[in-house]
């Protein structure tokens, strides 16, 4: 997906899948569709009434019939004027619609998709898909197809008048479009690299922005307002320069179809002038001449116009569709399998994983957690601990081997319902928007007896109880007004209350501080009582506690027992356990 | 965030902005009245070779009209082209500074303002109003200065055809400038809430996208669905009353230019027709009509452009006219920092809830505080004021015995290494988020500053070692590796301060050992305080202080608090508790 492709202005395949968008809506198209011929052909009656005017009543001196012709002209003037605006709001209305439903379908597949598409996709990239590249179709909805549409109907509908009017004179002037055609083929090839510059560097800036917005305190405190300002003023100036040349192009093209307008006003005056000179052309239709060609060559113009919507809107649809097609990877399988009895019984049987290619993350790794056992798994940075975690929430399918939960295999469960069973604590605690109240709950429906007991199990209580809103007190995006301690607090108490089968603490104790850690351990007692449980942690006090733990190392298992059974084997647990509680071991010894 | 109000004040930040390029865009409106002129000459050409055509004109000289006509067109597509080139040109050039002006005011605003906005909210404001400010420069004000250039000169000459066909023909245009106004004030209002509400529903997909992994972990991907529908489902409302508006607006100036014709086709054919003008002078009537329908309809475009970007730039300045709480003040000192801390009766709150409460401490120029305490004691928040993330009350942050308040901003955060809890690295490479806060780095500055970090040897083995870069579009490093990058970040400054907020928290005991060591080594004349809930991490201290519900409870070295046998002795007690369950049966 990138944001640089521009491709063809008009790609059947890609039209054809923009129609589908049509269909739901296909009657008020079709409305708006028959309104715009109606308008059309009022349109390009106009001068064909000034023409009568001039040659049957005003030449003649005839006043009354004058008035007659220009009652007419009133009356199609009104019916234009609802005719316009009906066909506008149709038009209009219909692409919001199209705008809405286009925005739900990637919003929901985007939240379909599963997390190694997150790790490929920049959050940044992703929002402009729902919102700037909707809006691009949203233009070629509403003003761009369907007024191309229009405008062809009233060229050719001109074109077919002034032949039929004066037929030589007619291809004199119509002589003049394979002109125009060539003025736009070599401007829309100058256009076309401008833009694509533009949307490169516009593409660099926004994530510019984007990243420092973010890190705006590192760059405070580490005095880079200066320097960033610098690098930001290079690419700003990348996007100057693709701009400045891009206008070059347009202030050309205008001026250029204009000389060609008025050069077939010139040959009507010179050709046609001649022929009322010879009795051939009356003075009314030389003068319908003029106002015909003042309607035909500005719809021309508006058409390069109008192709550069249709352009863009194909280069927006090509990575819409791109990102609907991208399919997610993890999925539920058609007919999943139940489980008979939902014990909580987790069994590895010699996976193997990577997230790329042969890069084995886990090799060959095998263990069986019985129901209600708790498992630390422990291991150098690296090791793949974490990779656990995710394989058994699925959000990763393994390469080889199996991964059975309650002895089913959990590619062969509902993905929905395999993943309600567990609940997991990240190291990083992600805080929404909302209040202290909406972030434990989620969107689950979980009675306010129990989001308060949740709160008080992790020893949340006493802080929720200083604010003056309490559970309702509001939390901004990223909950910056947490400490990360609170943070960690939150994030057990959002586990607790969705009261999983099985419990998996990724790191998640490492932030806390000793004090709140020793506090809190009651409650992860009591969490993990009559649960699975699976710790990924650095500290000792979880870890000893778990019925058994596995040593991981290089992606292997190494060693699996009981903490007294691993220190007494002196293999690669005793080492770090040395290595990583070494400073705890000394304070205990002295 | 409440939509702003525009205010008059709103323009004139535009208008210091074009006065920087006061020559071209005069320049520019010169061409757009040579533009208008010459478009004009052309019907009043035809109208001589009309009247011609009945004054016994050979075929010969008919080409002297056809002749003009074209030659001025080529006179007039030279203006046009200038037109565009200058009057486009300068709104590029503008929404350049612009953009520069946002950001680096941006850079000036204080940590809570990030607090209290979302980022997409600032980046909507950053990127779509911006680009709407641009063309209410650009198109806005050339086809505005176009339409009242055309309209004036049109009705100049259509008045010495015959001023009373004039004034008939033109009787519906104030009822054009009243439709204009009216739906003006509309469009704006409709279209200031629909830029608001498609802000909403950036920050909320941006919100939603960020927190992926737990949504899914939590399986709320139907409660997210639902939310997103809700703000869909606002954001089409909207746009149906704002297009209910516009759909009105074209036609409405259709029909009133429609009517005009109308009026001249009827008087101006009995004119004709009772000998008052030619033929010819009917026909030019009619082409100037047509030629004023484009710039009358270009009004309702216009409209809209320029009432959007009004909107757009009140929402920019809720950025520009944002005032840098923390900034330099008038009385500052030119003192160099040699890095003595200390806190006279620092009580400080944020959000109205009491944070810190009468904290007094010093800390000599080269030795190391150490603080501890639970969760939410206010020890990451004593941290942040002292490179004044948050500005402490006058007169109780000291450094060499000067208040924080009164060093230059720069001078001030440019002593201290100071590394946040939460880590935060950029986009670039090892070695660019190493040398960040420096300039011209040298590798070895960089390298011995990732060895004191104990990173080095991490980063040697990374593909392209300290040129690999970091996040989308490079290698994803691990908490601990985030953690001891920006601790390198901290050392290449070497600062006469080094504050560690907890920032050793994701890495394990003994890596924390090495590191600590290297950095007592270089820090040796150096101020540092030490933000810990580890014991192992505070103990060497020359002071720790404890830190409860925001006030000092306990102050002393290692020994001296575990005599005392209070909280930090309760502490150290646990933390040995734990070990000897850990070594026992």
């Amino acid at each position: 997906m990138k944001e640089e492709v521009l491709g063809k202005a008009y790609d059947a395949h890609l039209m054809r899948r923009l129609l589908v968008y049509l269909l739901p809506y296909r009657a008020m198209v079709l409305f708006a569709f028959l309104l715009i011929i109606v308008e059309s052909l009022i349109e390009i009656s106009f001068p064909w009434l000034t023409l009568v005017a001039v040659d049957n009543y005003i030449l003649a001196g005839d006043m009354s019939g004058l008035g007659l012709i220009a009652a007419v002209y009133f009356g199609l003037l009104v019916a234009k004027y609802g005719i316009g605006f009906l066909q506008t709001y149709t038009l209009q209305s219909t692409g919001q619609r199209i705008m809405f439903d286009m925005r739900r379908e990637i919003f929901n597949h985007i939240q379909s998709l599963s997390n190694s598409f997150f790790d490929r996709n920049p959050v940044g990239r992703l929002i402009t898909r729902v919102t700037t590249d909707v809006d691009v179709l949203n233009e070629m909805f509403s003003s761009g197809i369907v007024s191309v549409f229009g405008d062809i109907f009233t060229l050719t509908g001109i074109m077919i008048v002034l032949l039929v009017l004066d037929w030589r004179l007619g291809l004199i002037v119509l002589g003049i479009i394979p002109f125009i055609g060539i003025t736009t083929a070599v401007f829309r090839t100058s256009a076309r690299d401008g833009y694509r510059r533009v949307r490169i560097a516009i593409a660099k800036i926004n994530a510019f922005l984007q990243e420092h917005i973010t890190g705006m305190s590192v760059v405070q405190l580490y005095n880079r307002e200066r320097k960033s300002a610098q690098r930001f003023d290079g690419i700003n100036r990348e996007h100057l320069g693709a701009t400045l040349d891009s206008i070059m192009a347009y202030a050309v093209f205008y001026p250029v179809v204009e000389l060609l307008s008025a050069t077939a006003i010139a040959l009507i005056i010179w050709y046609g002038g001649g022929e009322v000179l010879t009795g051939i052309l009356t003075l009314g239709t030389l003068i319908a001449f003029i106002q015909y060609s003042q309607r035909f060559f500005r719809p021309i113009a508006d058409l390069s116009e109008k192709y550069n919507i249709l352009q863009s809107a194909m280069a927006s649809s090509e990575r819409i569709f791109n990102l609907l097609d991208t399919p997610p990877t993890v999925v539920s399988p058609a007919s999943p399998r139940a489980i008979a009895e939902a014990r909580g019984e987790i069994e590895f049987q010699n996976v193997w994983f990577a997230y790329n290619d042969e890069d084995w993350i886990l090799k060959d790794v095998s263990f069986r957690v019985g129901e209600g056992e708790s498992v630390a798994i422990v291991g150098h940075t690296g090791a793949g601990k974490t990779t656990i975690s995710s394989l058994l929430t699925r959000f990763y399918d393994i390469q080889k081997g199996r991964i059975l939960l309650d002895g089913v295999d959990i590619s062969a469960m509902d993905l929905s319902d395999m993943r309600r069973r567990f609940a997991v604590v990240l190291q990083d605690v992600f805080v929404f928007s909302g209040t202290l109240e909406s972030n434990i709950r989620l969107g689950s429906e979980i009675s306010p007896a129990r989001v308060r007991q949740a709160t008080e199990d992790v020893n949340l209580g006493p802080f929720i109880r200083s604010l003056e809103e309490g559970l309702e007190h509001p939390v901004n995006e990223r909950g910056t007004t947490l400490s990360v301690g609170q943070r960690q607090l939150l994030a057990f108490a959002r586990a607790l209350a969705h009261d999983p089968e099985i419990l998996i603490l990724d790191e998640a104790t490492s932030s806390v501080d000793t004090e709140t850690e020793g506090e809190i351990r009651t409650a992860i007692e009591r969490l993990m009582r009559g649960r699975t449980s699976i710790i990924i942690a650095h500290r000792l006090s979880t870890i000893q506690r778990c019925d058994k733990i596995i040593v991981m190392h290089k992606g292997r298992i190494r060693e699996i027992g009981s903490h007294q059974e691993l220190l007494a084997q002196r293999g690669l647990y005793f080492k770090l356990y040395q290595l990583q509680y070494r400073e705890q071991e000394l304070q205990a010894n002295s | 965030m409440p939509p702003e109000t525009p205010q008059t004040s709103t323009l004139a930040r535009l208008i210091v902005y074009l006065k920087r390029y006061k020559a071209r865009m005069f320049a520019g409106l010169v061409c757009v009245v040579a533009t208008s002129g010459l478009a004009l000459a052309n019907p009043w050409v035809i109208r001589y070779g009309i009247d011609s055509l009945s004054g016994g004109i050979t075929r010969q000289g008919l080409v002297f009209y056809a002749g003009l006509i074209v030659g001025l067109t080529v006179l007039q597509g030279i203006a046009r082209f200038l037109m565009r080139w200058l009057m486009i040109g300068v709104s590029r050039r503008i929404e350049y500074h612009l953009r520069a002006d946002v950001f680096e005011h941006m850079e000036t605003l204080e940590l809570s303002y990030y607090q209290k906005n979302f980022t997409g909210d600032l980046m909507s404001r950053a990127t779509n109003d911006l680009s709407n400010v641009r063309m209410l420069l650009g198109p806005g004000i050339m086809y505005t200065a176009n339409t009242i250039a055309t309209t004036t000169i049109a009705i100049v000459l259509m008045l010495s055809i015959d001023w009373r066909l004039t004034l008939v023909a033109l009787l519906p245009l104030p009822l054009i400038s009243y439709g204009v106004r009216k739906f003006g004030k509309r469009i704006h209002r409709l279209s200031e809430e629909s830029q608001q509400r498609l802000a909403d529903l950036s920050a909320r997909v941006q919100e939603s996208l960020a927190g992926i992994r737990v949504v899914k972990v939590f399986v709320q991907e139907e409660h997210e669905k639902e939310a997103f529908d809700g703000l869909n489902q606002r954001l089409l409302e909207k746009n149906m009353d704002l297009i209910r508006v516009t759909s009105l607006f074209y036609p409405t100036m259709q029909f009133t230019i429609g009517f005009a014709a109308v009026v001249v086709l009827w008087f101006g054919g009995r004119q004709v027709v009772s000998g008052v003008i030619t033929l010819g002078d009917f026909v030019a009537f009619t082409v100037y009509l047509g030629m004023l329908a484009f710039p009358m309809i270009a009004v309702g475009w216009v409209v809209n452009l320029l009432e959007r970007g009004r909107a757009s730039m009140a929402r920019l300045d809720h950025i520009l006219n944002a005032v840098p709480e923390i900034a330099d003040t008038p009385d500052c000192v030119d003192d160099e920092i040699r890095g003595e801390i200390e806190l006279r009766h620092l009580s400080f709150a944020y959000n109205h809830t009491p944070v810190l409460r009468d904290v007094s401490l010093r800390v000599p120029q080269g030795k190391t505080l150490a603080i501890v305490g639970a969760t939410g004691s206010g020890k990451s928040t004593l941290a942040q004021l002292i490179p004044r993330l948050y500005d402490p009350p006058e007169q109780t942050v000291f450094i060499d015995g000067i208040p924080v308040e009164r060093f230059p901003l720069e001078r001030l955060r440019r002593a201290i290494g100071f590394i946040p809890q939460d880590t935060f690295l950029f986009g670039e490479t090892i070695f660019e988020n190493i040398a960040f806060g420096i300039d011209g780095a040298s590798n070895e500055q960089v390298e011995d500053a990732a060895r004191i970090s104990n990173i080095k040897s991490d980063i040697e083995e990374f593909p392209m070692a300290f040129e690999t870069m970091v996040g989308e579009r490079g290698i994803t490093l691990s908490g601990g590796q985030k953690q001891r990058t920006a601790i390198s970040r901290a050392v290449v400054r070497d600062p006469r301060i080094l504050i560690l907020d907890d920032a050793l928290s994701s890495v394990d005991t003994y890596t924390e050992e090495q590191i600590l060591h290297e950095l007592r080594a270089v820090m040796r004349d150096r101020t540092s305080i030490l933000i810990s809930h580890r014991v192992s991490t505070v103990k060497d201290a020359d002071e720790i202080v404890v830190l409860d519900g925001g006030a000092i409870v306990e102050r002393g070295s290692h020994d001296a608090l575990l005599a005392l046998g209070g909280q930090y002795a309760e502490l150290h007690q646990r933390q040995l508790l734990e070990e000897e369950l850990a070594i026992s049966d």
